[in-house]
């Protein structure tokens, strides 16, 4: 067992904790914060995903006691059902989801992959290193391959994120 | 309610709620983390221990001995549930094989033990420390090697005419085999369930599409009484028919709790899901069509062969080949081997989701050797009756209409008919079409609702939303029944206390659940006018009211202060048997080969469906575009490999067993023709989940043909079929 203490969405929290217990595991039964979801456990799926100090991760393949002091946002720390984050809103509007359990891991992804080309980081499919890489359906496409939908709300999901990159810029 | 006249005007044609594209009413839930799915459940169960599911590590034997003495000593271990211990147990009548093997085991990974402690961290160190000794068997685990023995499954074989004189006739011909994979459901919330008990009674919350099949068979198996089992199943994430029946998790937390004295909560770790559950059985397929100089077919027939465990059943992989085309000599007939595979079973669009990978490639290969375009091949073979039995006409049929809307829509007249022609650089592009095709099914469905003294409206029906809509278009159903806005409605989902629907299955959930809910409201309306000495049948319900003549009353004054409750359901009478209820459809896909690499990338993807009255277009259309995915990856990747010595599933996690991401798939069209099916219900819609899937990998194979000219029959269309056969670089 051991001491752990780190901010989640904002709050202090003090947790003791079997060293082997993942992040994930630490926010769904130790916080009852269930909405980063376990579909895998092995960092295959990124329904998990949350962002630790800025930077989306998948919490089930980090463990809880590495975490001291740093700052973790979870889905429940972008909006709540009566104060919808601009991105979890859209997500609504397009139907960006159906089953629901990948979606909180998308949201989580998407703020963090508009970060990521603002910040300038390039991917996979970024023509010149060397420029700003642009918010394009295809730079999400693959910035988001990290979040598996089973139930296949791809085509729905670039469309919210297209929209909220539109209106940040 | 009986429905067994076709449905005439009635309250929904009204379309104020439903058939508008409303936002889901469970949205703001889901995208916040706040719906509760079944591992999640810490406000009802507060004290839960943790279950941790051992698996079978040989395909075929007995375990000859189980040493469980350090596991017991553990840390933290409460309980450990073995065949030894747990006590005279049933089987499922959904069930193939039994859900906690031992000393037999039937499959790999077949639960043999849960280990219950106090966190999950101990169960699972403690499940690796039990000892398993067994003694193996010889099995049979490769399908093309078992062909030989497959015994003809006779209640769905069909002939009629002359099949084998008029193929041996006919001018033109086609004799093909084609195979498909064992395929993965893969739903991203594994299989969990939380057991609690009181008693003799068992509270299960759970991830299952059919909670009054659930709740039978998990009283079945640890022979109790149905009234002492509950299920509670909200919220599911995804299913896909690998959620239809009880599952090892549900009947493990129920063994490990009772074992523990404790509520337990188990879910499936991942790789333990593909060989644990249930699977899309692979299967062999023969399709012979032979046609006049004209392209008309004469003769039609289609074989498949599948495996199973022992008392299984097959891949019903020939059924669509009855209806789907004319022709007056016609064969289907299926094949079942016994296999000692994990259990094959029901997966999105169970038959014609196999069965028209292979059709449809060779209504393809059947066109070109016609030389015909293969949209005008399809539109003269069609038939308005069922080919079979030309007395029963489909109640709708608008597959020509869909195969033309969709070649106008999809630019279709630029495709090159020569194959391997058209390039874009480096790309070889083609394009691909298939018809689409499901049956529609009706079930019984039940519904409570109560009109309480705020004029609002609860529904509660056992149905569940697996993604699907079911919380959105029961509540639109109900709002425009009662004439309230949606947001007066609430609905609850999921629960065996609640009545009896048809569950989420066979896309048949929508049509019949909503129809389950137009039954119980229009008994919630009659209820009203009588208590307000209303004449039912002229009374108007809209706005929050209830109106007849002069008469206004608000619907909160008519419920009172005790409110009004009602329960009714649906019943369906003959009429699916004397018309052929289906839904169509046709898919166009758009396809870019590297002409050096082989990279297949989907360029363009539109359906066009035609499937009754679409109750929600947002939440319908979002059905289709996730169908088209899993055909993407039914034509492109998905496999379960078959370790054939040792006999069980190779790839069994999401890494290995490759589903379509974000990269693979582009930007998709859906059109829904304008249709109402009196025929189907009083709600005149029909399924759409399944149509979706159906014919999506032929498209894409017969679009990867138009760009390369290589004609691949084996599922999927990976590398190394193909790469050898690519045109010579220019």
């Amino acid at each position: 067992m051991s001491k752990i203490s780190f901010s989640v969405n904002g709050e202090a929290r003090v947790l003791e904790l079997d060293t082997r217990t993942t992040l994930l595991d630490a926010l769904r039964e130790h916080l009852h914060l269930t909405g980063s979801k376990k579909g895998c456990d092995h960092g295959q799926c990124g329904a998990c995903t949350v962002m630790v100090d800025g930077r989306r991760i998948n919490s089930c393949l980090t463990l809880a006691v590495m975490h001291e002091g740093d700052e973790i946002t979870t889905i429940e720390g972008l909006g709540s059902p009566e104060n919808l984050h601009p991105m979890q809103a859209a997500f609504v509007r397009h139907d960006g989801y159906q089953c629901g359990y990948c979606t909180p891991g998308q949201i989580c992804s998407s703020v963090a992959v508009l970060e990521e080309i603002k910040a300038g980081i390039p991917s996979h499919v970024t023509a010149d290193l060397g420029a700003a890489p642009q918010v394009t359906a295809d730079e999400i496409r693959e910035r988001m391959s990290g979040n598996i939908c089973r139930c296949g709300a791809y085509s729905n999901i670039v469309e919210a994120i297209t929209e909220v990159a539109e209106r940040q810029a | 309610m009986k429905f067994d006249t076709p449905a005439t005007t009635n309250p929904i044609d009204q379309l104020k709620v439903v058939g508008q594209p409303l936002d889901r009413i469970d949205g703001r839930l889901k995208t916040t983390g706040q719906a509760p799915y079944a591992y999640e459940h810490h406000d009802a169960v507060r004290d839960a221990a943790y279950g941790y599911v051992v698996g079978a590590a040989i395909a075929k034997g007995r375990i000859t001995s189980m040493d469980t003495a350090a596991a017991r000593q553990a840390p933290g271990v409460l309980a450990i549930v073995t065949h030894e211990n747990a006590g005279p147990l049933g089987k499922g009548s959904m069930n193939t094989a039994k859900l906690l093997g031992g000393p037999e085991v039937d499959h790999y990974h077949q639960a043999i033990a849960v280990v219950v402690a106090e966190t999950f961290e101990q169960a699972r160190d403690a499940a690796a420390q039990i000892r398993v000794d067994y003694a193996e068997a010889e099995g049979a685990f490769d399908l093309a090697a078992a062909r030989d023995t497959a015994k003809k499954v006779n209640q769905s074989a069909s002939s009629v005419g002359d099949f084998e004189g008029a193929f041996a006739s006919a001018p033109v011909q086609l004799d093909a085999t084609y195979t498909t994979p064992d395929q993965s459901h893969a739903m991203m919330e594994p299989h969990a369930s939380i057991a609690a008990w009181d008693g003799d009674q068992v509270v299960v919350w759970t991830s299952n599409q059919m909670i009054d099949w659930g709740a039978g068979d998990l009283a079945k198996t640890l022979n109790m009484p149905k009234e002492k089992v509950r299920l509670i199943s909200p919220f599911i994430g995804g299913g896909f028919g690998g959620k239809l029946f009880l599952r090892s998790d549900a009947l493990m937390a129920a063994l490990g709790a009772r074992a523990a004295r404790r509520p337990v909560k188990v879910a499936l770790q991942r790789p333990l899901m593909m060989n644990n559950t249930t699977h899309r059985p692979a299967t062999i397929q023969r399709i012979r069509i032979g046609t006049g100089r004209d392209g008309r077919i004469t003769a039609i027939g289609h074989e498949s062969w599948s495996g199973d465990q022992p008392d299984g059943q097959p891949e019903i992989a020939a059924d669509q080949t009855k209806l789907l085309y004319a022709g007056a000599n016609r064969l289907t007939q299926l094949r079942l081997a016994v296999l000692d595979l994990p259990e094959g079973n029901a997966m999105r669009a169970p038959g014609e989701a196999p069965g028209l990978m292979a059709l449809e490639i060779a209504m393809d290969e059947m066109a070109e050797k016609l030389g015909m375009d293969p949209v005008e091949f399809r539109v003269i073979n069609d038939t308005q009756v069922d080919p079979n039995d030309p007395s029963r006409p489909f109640s709708q049929r608008q597959l020509v209409e869909c195969l033309r809307i969709g070649a106008e829509r999809f630019g279709w007249s630029r495709r090159n008919a020569q194959p391997g022609q058209a390039r874009e650089g480096r790309w070889l592009t083609g394009m691909g079409v298939a018809a689409a095709f499901r049956n529609n099914l009706v079930m019984k469905s039940g519904a409570r609702v109560r009109l309480d003294s705020r004029g609002e409206v609860t529904v509660e029906t056992d149905m569940t939303d697996i993604g699907t809509g079911s919380y959105t278009i029961i509540a639109q159903t109900a709002a425009e029944m009662m004439g309230v806005g949606i947001d007066k409605v609430t609905v609850r989902l999921g629960d065996s206390s609640f009545p009896v629907s048809a569950g989420s299955g066979g896309q048949w959930g929508a049509n019949s659940s909503t129809a389950g809910v137009y039954a119980a409201c229009v008994k919630l309306r009659e209820a009203v006018a009588r208590k307000l000495g209303f004449n039912s049948a002229e009374a108007v319900f809209t706005d929050g009211q209830v109106r007849s003549g002069n008469r206004i009353v608000p619907l909160a004054e008519a419920a009172g202060r005790d409110g009004i409750v009602v329960e009714d359901s649906i019943e369906f009478g003959d009429l699916s048997k004397r018309y052929q209820q289906s839904t169509f459809g046709s898919h166009f896909v758009e396809v870019a080969v590297d002409a050096a690499t082989g990279e297949v990338r989907i360029r363009r993807m539109l359906a066009v469906c035609a499937a009754g009255r679409i109750l929600n277009p947002k939440t319908a259309r979002s059905q289709v575009i996730g169908a088209m995915t899993m055909g993407v990856g039914a034509a492109l990747m998905e496999e379960l490999a078959v370790d054939k010595r040792r006999g069980f599933f190779v790839n069994h996690d999401l890494a290995s067993y490759e589903v379509p991401v974000h990269a693979d798939i582009p930007h998709q069209e859906v059109v829904f023709l304008d249709e109402t099916d009196p025929v189907s219900s009083p709600m005149k819609a029909k399924g759409v989940g399944e149509l979706g899937l159906c014919g999506v990998g032929a498209a894409i194979a017969n679009a990867i043909y138009n760009a390369t000219g290589v004609r691949v029959r084996d599922y999927p269309i990976t590398l190394d079929k193909y790469l050898d056969r690519l045109p010579e670089l220019a």
